[in-house]
């Protein structure tokens, strides 16, 4: 299982809580894309979109960029990796309190509108987030026409 | 990109004892700024507590951490740069801002925090007052 798992434990009651909300609200019958994950996944993903290009924003902190693999298949963006753990090895004299960071390994999956060109594509770390620029087809992008 | 820094201790209480009457309590700034709330590891051993918090997108200058008293408040402004004219399709993140607030027990040392921020962990050491770490006693023999 990758990150989408939901939280056991306590986390499990305000996942519960936000689903009842999201019942009482209404929130729960709009359509979501087939590849969503639970909030809360890691890395979280922000998506945005210029007139040349698709830019995919994965908040994934504390990794080492060559450890993250991204891949496009057939119009799907897949970013992948693992996370180290934290935790102190069992040394009886550590003592964890909270423990809320993402450890383990990640998966996730973003369909692309079909008119990118998935052999441009450019990826850069910073600061914990992973941007991966995606340029649209030339054929695709706006033009525009001189009128003679 | 490892930048350590130690945090700004501010000491105000002698101001907050004289005029309490007349001054308004000190308000935390930007309480009604909405904020995410960073997710965060805290590690004890015998000198200290190690505190890890994820906050991505947070530049060095764009990180604020401040203790006033046994209060730890740790704020982030998100800086991503986003290219002109981007239209944001889906977004998880959309508060740029982090914001959590801690408080410090007697034993602990604020004025001697560490801080250390790589790829959008921030980690921070914060150590036990000297006379509370744990000695060994020695017991001697009569």
């Amino acid at each position: 299982m990758f990150a989408s798992m939901a939280y056991p434990g306590a986390f499990g009651d305000f996942e519960r809580l936000r689903r009842e909300l999201d019942d009482l609200f209404g929130l729960a019958g709009l359509p979501t894309s087939i590849r969503s994950a639970a909030p809360g996944a890691f890395p979280a993903l922000n998506i945005g979109s210029t007139p040349t290009s698709v830019e995919v924003y994965a908040f994934a902190p504390g990794i080492d960029p060559n450890q993250i693999d991204v891949t496009i298949d057939r119009g799907v963006m897949t970013i992948s990796g693992e996370r180290p753990s934290a935790r102190p090895n069992d040394d009886a004299r550590t003592n964890v309190y909270a423990n809320e960071r993402f450890a383990g390994r990640f998966r996730r999956a973003i369909s692309l509108p079909e008119d990118v060109d998935p052999s441009k594509v450019e990826a850069t770390y910073r600061d914990g987030v992973l941007r991966v620029s995606v340029a649209r087809r030339e054929s695709a992008l706006p033009k525009r026409i001189t009128v003679k | 990109m490892s930048d350590t820094m130690v945090a700004e201790r501010q000491e105000n209480r002698q101001d907050a004892g004289r005029d309490e009457s007349r001054a308004p309590a000190p308000q935390p700034r930007d309480r009604e700024q909405p904020t995410m709330t960073p997710r965060v590891d805290v590690i004890e051993d015998a000198t200290g507590i190690t505190l890890l918090a994820d906050l991505p997108g947070v530049s060095r200058d764009a990180l604020e951490i401040h203790v006033e008293g046994d209060a730890l408040t740790i704020e982030g402004q998100v800086s991503t740069v986003t290219p002109q004219a981007m239209e944001a399709t889906y977004a998880e993140v959309r508060i740029p801002r982090y914001r959590r607030m801690f408080t410090l027990s007697r034993e602990l040392d604020g004025s001697r925090i560490e801080a250390q921020l790589k790829d959008g962990v921030l980690r921070l050491r914060i150590p036990k007052q000297d006379h509370a770490q744990p000695r060994r006693v020695q017991v001697k023999v009569a």
